[in-house]
């Protein structure tokens, strides 16, 4: 176990600094704050101060019928949201017992796996940017854009998606997704090589990459880190592989795992899994090709809104659409504990329902809360400019740290 | 290493620690057990160490407020993951309003320390022998712990929203 001792100084003569690093300072890339102790350009011991964007979304979920817990989700990781969204849904799910098509399964592997793309790419692009490299940030901006468009032909909206409903999607995919889906898969390999040409055995990036922050595996399941940077110390911990949902377990892909935990390595992971990505979209496609294309959500009428058309025409659609907005449908009493693959790590839902209109208690696990605890201490004897990176490459998102 | 199921997990357990792991369920196919305060940290760090099982990864600690519950009103929640054998537990222990103390999991973890603080935050749990309990996500000077069910988020004098109104 590493224990991150503290820095001591040893010449007399000198003095400490306190510098405030965040909470908007340009180089945190969104509120963070943390109170450093500087000795020179050294840090000695560090403050993480958090909650400046705190919500209070776990309360409100308290009071909102399931589905209109969806729009909160997307506010967690903004950079990901249609994850939060299925992770939510497939909660959920779980907990009234529906079973999705396999059609609707896949359709929510490629909007997810585009997700985690998008994430990456910001991630990776941002930690270009910190060391100094804006044109990879730039170059691979371009393709976030392209999935974005993809998500606007699904959902309509761009950063905070709502995307799905409970028990599928709100409408089917149409045929510009798909063409704007494999536009992408065919532009993005090169986009993606290129980005790694410029890296990977970059003199001036693997300097300031390469052993700055290692972190053990052991250390690293103390904390209870999760995601890439778990899996760059070595540990091959992955929900998707582990604990599959959403038929995950249909699809062939390899979980990258690093040696060493240090920027470089979770650098890699990140690369490597958009190639993993890719992957699973392809394949993703193909199946969705095997199925019914009609098909996009489960035959659920009690918890599935029916198509305006319906309402006015249909007595029974009529009362499922009245007892649906109301939140008057009866749900099972229980508690279910569901957990996805987040862009940064095992996001969870622990759901505890007593039947009510709204959840009795909701509790997030964020990825970005239970890993960025480690920053502090880790920070310690650490250079500021390694410190700056080092939080770029834990990819803490500030809506998802603070709920 | 094989898949440890949730039987020869509960048997394990009750013949580690008898009655004191007791009303054993298991929604939706995850082993829920439930413990006092006085065994939480045995319970945890027998599942931790554990040559077979090694429970190694702490995945969350969070509370629920049941106000109905005499006695029992602030419930602690551990989800627990052994990632050797890929099985999860969740552990539980009760405390009773005005005595909110428990033992902190950081000796086991150190994980743990910010779910910890997020809780007391929230609920106002007392984790004895926690190295930093402070508040985390709420201002410093804040007097309530506003996950608790007295604290409702609305006006409580607004009725548009009762579940009477709703058939139930």
């Amino acid at each position: 176990m590493q224990d991150f001792p503290a820095y001591t100084d040893t010449n007399l003569q000198s003095e400490l600094s306190t510098l405030n690093l965040g909470p908007t300072h340009p180089a945190t890339h969104g509120v963070f704050q943390n109170v450093l102790q500087l000795d020179g350009e050294r840090i000695v011991s560090g403050v993480s101060t958090i909650g400046y964007i705190h919500r209070a979304f776990e309360k409100i979920a308290e009071h909102r019928p399931f589905y209109q817990i969806t729009p909160l989700t997307d506010r967690l990781n903004y950079c990901s949201a249609p994850i939060n969204n299925m992770g939510w849904h497939m909660t959920v799910e779980k907990l009234l017992g529906i079973q999705t098509p396999k059609r609707v399964d896949y359709l929510r592997i490629i909007i997810m796996e585009l997700s985690r793309i998008a994430d990456h790419i910001i991630c990776n692009g941002v930690l270009g940017v910190d060391t100094g490299a804006f044109t990879g940030f730039l170059y691979m901006m371009e393709h976030r854009e392209a999935i974005y468009e993809i998500y606007e032909e699904v959902c309509g909206s761009r950063l905070t998606t709502n995307v799905g409903r409970i028990g599928g999607f709100e409408r089917n995919f149409n045929d510009i997704a798909f063409a704007k889906t494999r536009k992408f898969l065919q532009d993005f390999p090169k986009a993606l090589n290129e980005f790694q040409n410029l890296f990977n055995r970059n003199r001036i990036f693997v300097d300031r990459t390469k052993n700055v922050a290692p972190v053990t595996a052991e250390t690293a399941l103390s904390y209870s880190w999760s995601g890439p940077i778990l899996r760059a110390t070595g540990v091959d911990y992955d929900v998707r592989a582990m604990n599959p949902y959403c038929s995950y377990e249909d699809f062939d892909f390899e979980v990258p795992v690093g040696t060493t935990g240090d920027v470089y390595d979770r650098f890699l992971v990140r690369n490597e899994e958009m190639w993993q990505s890719l992957r699973i979209i392809e394949q993703a496609l193909a199946k969705v090709e095997k199925e019914d294309p009609n098909i996009f959500h489960a035959d659920v009428p009690e918890f599935y809104l029916p198509p305006k058309e319906e309402v006015y025409n249909n007595m029974e659609a009529l009362i499922y659409h009245f007892k649906i907005v109301m939140g008057e449908i009866e749900t099972p009493v229980g508690e279910v504990y569901h957990s996805v693959e987040g862009t940064n790590g095992e996001l969870g839902f622990y759901l505890v329902n007593d039947g009510g209109r709204s959840p009795y208690r909701l509790h997030f696990r964020r990825p970005s809360f239970i890993n960025y605890q480690m920053y502090a201490p880790m920070s310690r004897g650490m250079m500021l400019s390694d410190a700056i990176i080092n939080m770029s490459s834990l990819n803490i998102i500030a809506g998802e740290l603070d709920a | 290493m094989g898949k440890i199921t949730n039987e020869e997990l509960l048997q394990k357990l009750t013949a580690q620690f008898g009655d004191k792991v007791a009303n054993a369920t298991e929604p939706y196919g995850l082993l829920t057990v439930e413990t006092t305060r006085e065994q939480i940290i045995d319970v945890l760090g027998w599942l931790k160490e554990d040559k077979e099982l090694q429970f190694i990864y702490l995945t969350d600690i969070t509370a629920i407020h049941y106000p109905e519950q005499q006695g029992k009103e602030v419930g602690v929640i551990y989800h627990v993951h052994s990632l050797v054998n890929n099985i999860r537990i969740r552990v539980k222990l009760f405390l009773a309003d005005g005595d909110v103390n428990t033992p902190s999991a950081t000796v086991l973890w150190h994980g743990a320390n910010w779910m910890e603080r997020e809780t007391y935050d929230f609920f106002g749990v007392n984790f004895t022998g926690h190295p930093d309990l402070r508040r985390i996500l709420n201002v410093d000077d804040m007097t309530v712990y506003p996950m608790r069910k007295e604290y409702p988020l609305e006006d409580p004098n607004r009725v548009d929203k009762k579940d009477y109104f709703f058939g139930r």
